[in-house]
């Protein structure tokens, strides 16, 4: 048996601002060099045990404990958060918001610096652990110049450089493209390998899966509900029920009847063994082959040979040409940097390109100033805090229409309308500082859906959200777009773009890549290569069961998940 | 972020290479010995030498843009208020009176006044080159680790650089919020009346100040979690002791210092140079 490091015993928490506690009776124990997935949805606990593990509960988040958690056999109780930071080592999920250095050398000396550590002596460790995460060539560049999975290499490096033996990784996945965030996981696994104690906490379950896991921890209301393999995992229904997405090729399985059990070796779609119920796959396959409706086309907007640079020499978009038509609900992906935003940005004119027009019905854009714009097409920006203004959610939505200066009563009506349409009527005079997350994103949708324009753009709308919200995000963007609204999402979420969007177009490097059925996007191994995506289990899972034409399979798929989602049968 | 304004760049030029510290001190100096004079010729050497030095940092003037237009702005309104509120200043000063032409009533325009003022704007003109200079060629984290060095407490000393370090972040937060507001239809141009565009602007930031707490919070988490404020000292991966080059920069900012105060006392015997008698 393998040492202990980490133990709770009968561990309760109580924030001293909750009137319940946000743990109760944890009994967890972690062995030295495991690997361990925590998932659970938001609020299950999950981030505050994490806290709990680092110290930040009870030292920088004050509440009550209960019980007890001993880390390498001392109780976290009294010590200090510096003594646990020498033992457990936590990468957060905003590597953005953490850099502290203005270098990457001077990040990853941080730690060191604290310690006093002299100069030469540091300089020396920085280059070794550099070299470790592969980052030694770019000690001198300024973090935010790097790339998604850079960034998070430095920031992996900023707490290796102080030799802890556990590791707490918050969300790794959330701020990555699909490619990177692969990238991240099997960087992990072999800081894992170097003999590690390695913690995840991720809702992300696919993609964490992508390499081995000991074991996984689900979590809900404060409680552990499952401990277990990942086999016997996902052989339960237990991620169903708690609100965790499955991976899909689990999904699919389930649909067409199979009965998942640990000897299939489910965790990865590569070992997983399916030989004995293929021919249910497939026979699921014959009876559920339908197609996508093709939507009407009626150009709505039109951009032709679009450039845009922001110096003048590098190129973020080149020669862009593409139509939007009416009502349709579109994704837009590539890798972090892609120039996807930009895109946005010259749609409602908050740049203005170097080259190109813009067209909405026919009409050129180029003379319309920002608020004009903003009649026609919305943008919703991606942190919600950063488009509220007013204390009261009808205050904030009316605000646009008031300075536009339209009558009271037309105000109310209007503001009462999109209330109904985006579910914030009960919560008319909440301040807005009492919601959630996923409500403040309503009311920055509602803000804009108020002012009619004809287009609505959202920037990663369901970033950081665990599926429950994300799904409640998404169910009533497409219930906007069965009304006829026309939207566009900027995502790299792989999930979003298969599940809701009928077309995508993917960039790559300020260039348009493809323009295709978003099912296809994920099927072609070139395009997935290029624009830094990733292949979806479907479509391997189809070639598994021999099917004869694996993308069809995934279109039928996704026509099931919709009406699954509909509730029809 | 259409170019980086207003925040650090790394260069290869000498004003970047030299010490954070020893830039300070040059530009106590250089500016104390603007202060203290009222001799056009000390000025303009001062402003010559700013000028010549901003060449060297190879600063472009589409970064400082902004700031120059509200340093123009203020010199101007500067001049114009100093002649209406004292217009027979420098008469009073220079003790002669040579009249060019009268405006009206007291309003006499004198030379003695235009190089009274001339002199006053020089000397303004002087000094806002070497701020934007220090500002944009110190490196805050190398700053701060001089700064430590010269006994300054090292939370005093990250606070400071932190506070530059993220300047260009809350500048960004700024910019897309209010490019978010605009698209509401906030406008913030000057089509709108002073009071209402002062009203929009505390629209942007209620948002900027949370976004801002949440940025606070979460950095604060980061640094306590790698050991922040454990010990009372802390070394630095910045810091790099001063070289010749900096005493160099240092002795001849000192010269110009000391010379400056020596033809205040012994040449001219008052902070004025007096060109009239």
């Amino acid at each position: 048996m393998r040492q202990p490091v980490i133990q709770f015993k009968d561990f309760t928490f109580q924030y001293y601002s909750q009137a319940e506690p946000t743990l109760h009776n944890i009994n967890l124990t972690i062995h030295s060099g495991e690997k361990i997935l925590i998932v659970g949805p938001s609020g299950s606990g999950k981030s505050t045990l994490g806290h709990c593990l680092n110290g930040l509960i009870p030292f920088s988040y004050k509440g009550e404990i209960q019980g007890s958690l001993l880390i390498h056999d001392s109780e976290t109780k009294t010590q200090t958060l510096f003594d646990l930071s020498k033992q457990i080592g936590t990468v957060l999920q905003d590597s953005d918001g953490q850099f502290v250095g203005l270098t990457v050398g001077e990040d990853i000396a941080f730690a060191l610096e604290n310690d006093n550590v002299p100069l030469p002596a540091m300089k020396d460790r920085v280059k070794k652990i550099a070299q470790l995460v592969s980052m030694d060539e770019l000690l001198g560049s300024n973090p935010f110049e790097l790339s998604g999975g850079q960034k998070q290499r430095v920031s992996l490096a900023g707490v290796l450089v102080d030799d802890v033996d556990i590791l707490l990784f918050d969300e790794p996945l959330a701020n990555l493209d699909p490619a990177t965030g692969k990238t991240a996981i099997e960087l992990i696994d072999d800081i894992h390998d170097e003999g590690k104690t390695v913690v995840i906490i991720e809702h992300r379950l696919e993609d964490v899966l992508h390499r081995n896991i000991d074991r996984i921890i689900v979590m809900n209301e404060g409680r552990i509900l499952m401990d277990d393999t990942p086999n016997n995992v996902l052989s339960s229904n237990i991620l169903l029920e708690q609100g965790i997405r499955e991976p899909l090729y689990i999904t699919a399985c389930k649909y067409a009847g199979i009965k998942i059990t640990p000897d299939m070796n489910p965790e990865h779609i590569s070992t997983f063994n399916i030989d004995a119920v293929a021919n249910q796959l497939q026979s699921w396959f014959k009876t559920h082959n339908r197609t996508l409706p093709t939507p009407k086309e009626k150009s709505l907007l039109e951009i032709n040979h679009l450039s845009f640079s922001y110096d003048g020499s590098r190129k973020i978009l080149e020669d862009i040409n593409l139509i939007i038509n009416e009502g349709e609900m579109i994704s837009i992906v590539g890798k972090n940097g892609a120039g996807k935003s930009t895109l946005s940005k010259l749609i409602v004119g908050f740049e203005k390109e170097d080259k190109g027009s813009i067209l909405l019905e026919g009409q050129d854009l180029v003379n319309y100033t920002i608020k004009e714009r903003a009649e026609h097409v919305g943008i919703v920006l991606q942190n919600p805090n950063q488009m509220i203004s007013k204390n009261l959610i009808y205050d904030e939505i009316a605000l646009g229409l008031r300075i536009r200066n339209i009558n009271e009563e037309e105000i109310e009506k209007r503001v009462l309308d999109v209330m109904k349409i985006c579910g914030l009527l009960p919560f008319k005079s909440w301040p807005i500082s009492a919601l959630s997350y996923g409500q403040k994103k309503r009311v920055t949708i509602a803000c804009i859906l108020v002012l009619n324009p004809k287009i609505l753009i959202l920037d990663e709308p369901t970033a950081g959200q665990d599926y429950h919200h994300y799904s409640e995000i998404m169910e009533f963007l497409e219930s906007l777009n069965k009304n006829g609204q026309t939207i566009i999402l900027i995502t790299h979420d792989m999930h979003l773009m298969l599940e809701y969007t009928p077309r995508a177009i993917v960039l790559a490097n300020g260039k348009k890549l493809a323009d295709t059925k978003a099912y296809e996007v994920l099927c072609d191994p070139v395009l997935i290569q290029e624009a830094n995506l990733k292949e979806t289990s479907l479509f391997e899972l189809a070639q598994k069961a021999h099917i004869s034409d694996p993308l069809k399979f995934v279109e039928c798929f996704i026509i099931q998940e919709r009406r699954e989602r509909n509730h029809e049968s | 972020m259409k170019v980086k304004m207003f925040s650090y760049n790394q260069l290869d030029t000498y004003i970047h290479h030299l010490s954070g510290l020893t830039k300070f001190v040059c530009f106590l100096l250089l500016t104390t010995t603007v202060m203290l004079s009222f001799d056009i010729r000390v000025i303009l050497f001062v402003l010559i030498l700013s000028f010549a030095l901003f060449k060297v940092a190879k600063i472009k003037f589409s970064q400082v843009k902004l700031m120059l237009i509200y340093v123009f702005i203020f010199l101007i309104t500067n001049f114009i208020l100093t002649f209406v509120f004292a217009p027979l200043q420098g008469v009073e000063i220079y003790g002669t009176e040579h009249v060019l032409f009268t405006i009206a009533g007291p309003y006499v325009v004198t030379l003695e006044q235009l190089f009274y003022q001339i002199t006053k704007l020089l000397k303004y003109l002087s000094i806002v080159p070497l701020g934007i200079m220090f500002f944009l060629t110190t490196n805050p984290s190398e700053f701060a680790s001089s700064l430590n060095k010269i006994k300054v407490n090292y939370k005093a000393c990250t606070a400071l650089s932190l506070t530059l370090r993220y300047f260009p972040d809350v500048q960004r937060d700024y910019h897309s919020i209010s490019l978010a507001q605009q698209a509401r239809g906030t406008e913030l141009s000057n089509k709108e009346k002073l009071s209402k565009r002062f009203k929009n602007i505390i629209s942007i930031l209620t948002p900027l100040i949370f976004t801002t707490l949440d940025r606070i919070e979460l950095i604060t988490n980061a640094m306590e979690l790698r050991g922040y404020g454990k010990s009372k000292t802390r070394t630095w991966y910045a810091y790099r002791p001063l070289n010749k080059n900096d005493y160099i920069a240092m002795g001849v900012c000192l010269a110009i210092f000391i010379a400056s105060l020596l033809i205040t006392t012994f040449v001219n015997h008052s902070i004025y140079f007096n060109p009239f008698i």
